[in-house]
């Protein structure tokens, strides 16, 4: 019994040691945990509250309007519009595919974009919308709206998307706008956004930092999965600003509306160089990009022979002709090479050495003097004037006239041209020859300018100003600068010289025996002076002028260009304009009464709004 | 004297005078256990962001726990050593059933059910388990304790279970019931040479052992080991853990302002991350209160084995302390990211039927133990 009451007792004696060992062993573990739960909540306390901020809030984007673009009128050319859409919650339907289906007997969906549908839905969580449908007219929607309670999951949601009311008539100049592509992306989170547009071309993409404004954002407490919970702070966005530009919608859809394909004609005004219009036939639907542009269409566009996404006013290069013959003349004034009495015989052509450059009059001129040569066009004439002045010298001429310089416009891609110099034919390895020279007289040979420029240099042969051809005429109702006359220097021409080859361009509407008197404008109008031009697309050859070369007799796209150049009104000029017509054969049979045609829609146009200028036009 | 009333009134006159056993239950310990479980009626209160989700079924499964416990502890401790082996045979017995027919829940847990409630055989069995080795160490005196022979049944005792629960599998849970048949085995006095023998063997074992381990258990010992390496996947609910945890602070976000919980940025909130809730919520004083409370649970289970005066009733209740210990120690350090993911509940505050009412049924067999604490057993036998 004593036996086995000491056993006893030596088995507590061991059980209580190792009963004390566990017991502390473990209370030395539940130590280590709350020293972990120290160090993590209040060591690490700041950084883990950060992140469980971040866990927290959600930042989100909210779409600023875009800004509008409106006519110098006001007339919105490049607006927004409401765009209904559908959208789908997977969420809110048992069965995704059923609500298809029976949206479908509504609206009819193509079996690719199902698919579409359908992969964005499994590819999302289950509460982000997807879209189904865009751009649903008013009806389509009231349709949808009937039958929602047939349609779990399926939303009516109203976002924006760009509208041109003019549709093709102003697409060259406002250009279009087009989902963000990776390039574009400049680190402004708003391209980020679903729907989100930039401007692509012309002043919708000059101005697209203007027009876009600056994004809104709303702090969001998200859950785990990302569904909203409630809004914690809001900051609204900055709406873009409106720009409103000098062209005048009206006006331009009157000239649209008189010009055939391959024709581009630019009206400044000739005091400030703002464009009054600018149009390029043929043209195209900029709101076809809201959507994005289907592939055969986009073939078709590119694959055009006549190029209807080409703005050919200032992306189309074409020689001057005679149209440029002005500036031969005054920079021969400039150079004293000539004096405006002295008297160029012509007998209807002009040799060089062994070569002869041909009048466009074969029986001659006789003497001409330099306001003859103006106003007949004489070719011989600028032939020798041209020879006695240099290549080198008519070209810095041409540039201070705005011709093979780049003119600043807002219209992103416009073509600076070419004015040929000796230095930029030696450039290319090749001599310049005095031959060549003579031909540049004419405004022939390497000459490739567009008819922006043209009427540029036609703004400032009226006003002796440096005027530059520009859009922009307000931002956010701030007005823009170059709106005045005095904001553009003199070109430092005497006017004595501007006067001399004025004249020559009013005898050429206005004299009898003038190039283009079927340019006159009816009296009541004012008088307009201007300049014809016919350029060559091809070489004609001795054998062909002998056997009584014809160029109507020539395939269309073998026929000269027309051009022609004028201002108005003579004694006080107003505006400024520049024609050309693509094989359209004479500048006086094809571009000067549809110069005229456009003076006329101008003063039309103009007579009520600005009267002070139709009156001042007055002689 | 009232030292030998009770004595005479447990050994003569087993079976009658209820009341006066009741009178005998430690009500100051019922009373902590009811304040743990409040502390997890507030916590699923928030995770359920009212009563009606979690925190009144626990209330009502804790009510019921405490009718059981209260009931266990009536029962003489003789009579439960005597149908030890009887229980643990079931718990075998249900462990094999679950292996055949049991579902299987989020990769390993597997369960059966028996009507309303999900029993997890895993968690009776580690009860059960006590229950024999200490019916068996009851019989053992010093000079068999040292026999290896006699070792030989208790350690089959364990190797058995522990090797059905990691097969379900179930590697965590298998680790704990392990480590509680050591717990038992070294209470017991066995010679610590043998546990380092034990140990060396399972250190050449557990590289094998790794290469039979699941992906997902692998990646659970992987994204321990770094949890920064995976933030979206297996590493995901230990860093969402441990920014609640962090961002609760001192004080607290406050009752229900829990952001991490509440926009479910933590995961499995009501089970596993309870903890973390309470921290979130309550801050480090919350925490550490409740930690507080947890270890006093452990305690008292210690010192009901210093008082008892059998081993039986030692072994027991070391046993059931160590056991709602590694309960304890595995959840906290697993939502703090101190050792990987195991998927163990909080006992007494985490949602769940089964876990509650296999705790509770150990606290009944703990007072079994206190309130019989001088019974006599027969001698040891040689």
């Amino acid at each position: 019994m004593r036996g086995v009451r000491r056993e006893e007792e030596q088995r507590r004696s061991i059980f209580t040691r190792r009963a004390l060992a566990l017991g502390l062993g473990q209370l030395a573990l539940f130590g280590a945990l709350g020293t972990r739960l120290y160090r993590l909540q209040s060591e690490e306390g700041e950084r883990y509250r950060t992140l469980a901020e971040e866990n927290r809030l959600s930042a989100r984007l909210i779409p600023p309007p875009r800004g509008r673009i409106l006519d110098r009128n006001g007339q919105v050319v490049a607006g927004n519009k409401l765009n209904w859409r559908v959208l789908l919650v997977a969420e809110q339907t048992q069965d995704v595919g059923a609500t298809l289906e029976t949206f479908s007997r509504i609206l009819p969906l193509a079996e690719h974009e199902r698919a579409r549908i359908e992969r964005e839905v499994r590819r999302r969580r289950r509460f982000v919308p997807v879209t189904v449908r865009e751009f649903l007219a008013w009806e389509e929607m009231a349709r949808i709206e009937v039958n929602a309670p047939d349609l779990p999951g399926i939303l009516i949601d109203v976002g924006t998307t760009r509208l041109y009311p003019e549709g093709e008539h102003l697409a060259h100049m406002v250009g279009y706008v087009a989902p963000p592509a990776e390039r574009d992306m400049d680190g402004d989170p708003l391209l980020e956004l679903p729907g989100i547009r930039v401007g692509r071309a012309g002043l919708e993409r000059f101005h697209d930092q203007v027009l876009r404004g600056r994004a809104g954002a709303v702090q969001l407490e998200v859950n785990a999965v990302g569904r909203v919970i409630r809004e914690v702070e809001r900051r609204e966005g900055v709406p873009g600003q409106d720009v409103q530009v000098s062209v005048d919608a009206e006006l331009q859809k009157a000239i649209r509306g008189r010009i055939e394909e391959g024709t581009s004609v630019v009206v400044l005004d000739a005091k400030n160089g703002e464009v009054l219009a600018m149009a390029s036939q043929p043209s195209f639907d900029p709101n076809l990009f809201n959507a994005g542009v289907s592939a055969a269409q986009w073939r078709q566009w590119t694959a055009s022979r006549s190029t209807p996404l080409i703005n050919k006013a200032t992306n189309g290069l074409y020689a001057p002709g005679s149209t440029f013959k002005m500036v031969v003349a005054l920079a021969a004034l400039e150079a004293k090479v000539l004096t405006p009495g002295e008297r160029v015989s012509c007998p209807g052509y002009y040799d060089l050495g062994d070569t002869r450059f041909h009048c466009w009059s074969r029986y001659g001129h006789g003497g001409v003097d330099m306001r003859a040569g103006l106003k007949y066009s004489c070719d011989c004439y600028f032939y020798e004037a041209a020879k006695r002045t240099g290549i080198d010298r008519i070209a810095a001429m041409a540039n201070r006239f705005g011709l093979g310089v780049d003119l600043d416009i807002e219209l992103p891609g416009t073509r600076k041209g070419l004015v040929p110099t000796r230095a930029w034919r030696q450039a290319q390895g090749k001599p310049w020859n005095l031959g060549d020279t003579v031909v540049h007289g004419i405004g022939q040979g390497f000459y490739q300018l567009t008819p922006l420029s043209l009427a540029t240099m036609a703004a400032r042969l009226a006003t002796g100003r440096a005027v530059q051809p520009h859009l922009t005429r307000s931002i956010g109702g701030r007005p823009a600068r170059g709106g005045k006359p005095e904001d553009w220097p003199s070109l430092g021409i005497p006017d004595r010289d501007l006067r001399l080859v004025r004249e020559g361009m009013w005898a050429v509407v206005n004299e009898e025996g003038g190039t283009a008197r079927v340019a006159r404008l009816p009296g009541q109008y004012g008088v307009l002076a201007g300049k014809t031009g016919s350029v060559q697309v091809r070489r004609v050859s001795r054998e062909q002028r002998e056997r009584g070369y014809k160029a109507e007799n020539q395939p269309r796209e073998w026929r000269p260009h027309a051009l022609f150049v004028a201002y108005a009104p003579y004694d006080n000029p107003l505006y400024a304009v520049s024609v050309v017509v693509e094989h359209g054969m004479s500048g006086a049979g094809a571009a000067a009464p549809l110069a005229r045609d456009v003076m006329l829609e101008v003063f039309n146009r103009f007579r009520a709004a600005p009267a002070q200028r139709v009156a001042e036009g007055r002689p | 004297m009232s030292g030998t009333f009770e004595r005479r009134l447990l050994t003569r006159d087993r079976g009658t005078g209820l009341l006066q056993k009741l009178w005998l239950i430690p009500w100051s310990f019922v009373l902590l256990l009811c304040a743990v479980a409040a502390v997890g009626y507030v916590a699923l209160y928030s995770a359920g962001g009212g009563p009606e989700a979690y925190a009144a079924k626990h209330a009502i499964r804790f009510g019921f726990g405490l009718v059981l416990m209260l009931g266990i502890a009536m029962v003489d401790i003789r009579i439960i050593a005597r149908f030890a082996w009887v229980g643990y045979l079931g718990g075998i017995a249900l462990l094999v059933l679950v292996l055949l027919h049991g579902n299987v829940g989020k990769g390993a847990q597997r369960w059966i059910d028996i009507g309303p409630l999900q029993l997890q055989p895993s968690e009776l069995m580690k009860i059960m388990l006590v229950l024999a080795l200490a019916a068996w160490f009851q019989r053992a005196s010093g000079e068999r304790i040292g026999n290896p022979l006699f070792l030989i049944p208790p350690a089959l005792m364990v190797l058995v279970p522990v090797g059905l629960i990691l097969k379900q599998p179930n590697l965590g849970t298998g680790l704990i019931t392990a480590m509680i048949g050591g717990a038992v085995f070294f209470a017991a006095g066995v010679r610590l040479w043998k546990f380092a023998l034990i140990l060396a063997a399972v250190g050449v074992a557990a590289p094998i052992a790794y290469e039979h381990l699941h992906d997902y258990q692998r990646a659970r010992i992987t994204t321990f080991l770094d949890p920064e390496s995976d933030p979206l996947g297996a590493g995901y609910n230990i860093i969402q853990s441990k920014i609640a945890l962090g961002s609760g602070g001192l004080w607290g976000k406050g009752f229900l302002q829990g952001t991490q919980g509440h926009l479910n940025f933590l995961p499995e909130k009501q089970t596993d991350f309870i903890f973390t809730m309470i921290a979130e919520e309550f801050g480090l004083v919350g925490a550490l209160t409740t930690l507080g409370l947890l270890a006093l649970v452990v305690l008292f289970c210690f010192a009901v084995a210093l008082r008892c005066r059998h081993q039986f009733g030692r072994l027991l209740a070391v046993g059931l302390g160590t056991n709602f210990f590694c309960y304890v120690f595995v959840n906290v350090a697993m939502v703090t990211g101190s050792i990987p993911v195991g998927g163990v509940p909080l006992p007494l505050i985490s949602h769940g039927g089964s876990a509650m009412l296999t705790t509770m049924l150990g606290f009944g067999l703990l007072l079994s133990v206190f309130v019989h604490r001088d019974a006599e057993f027969g001698p040891a036998r040689d």
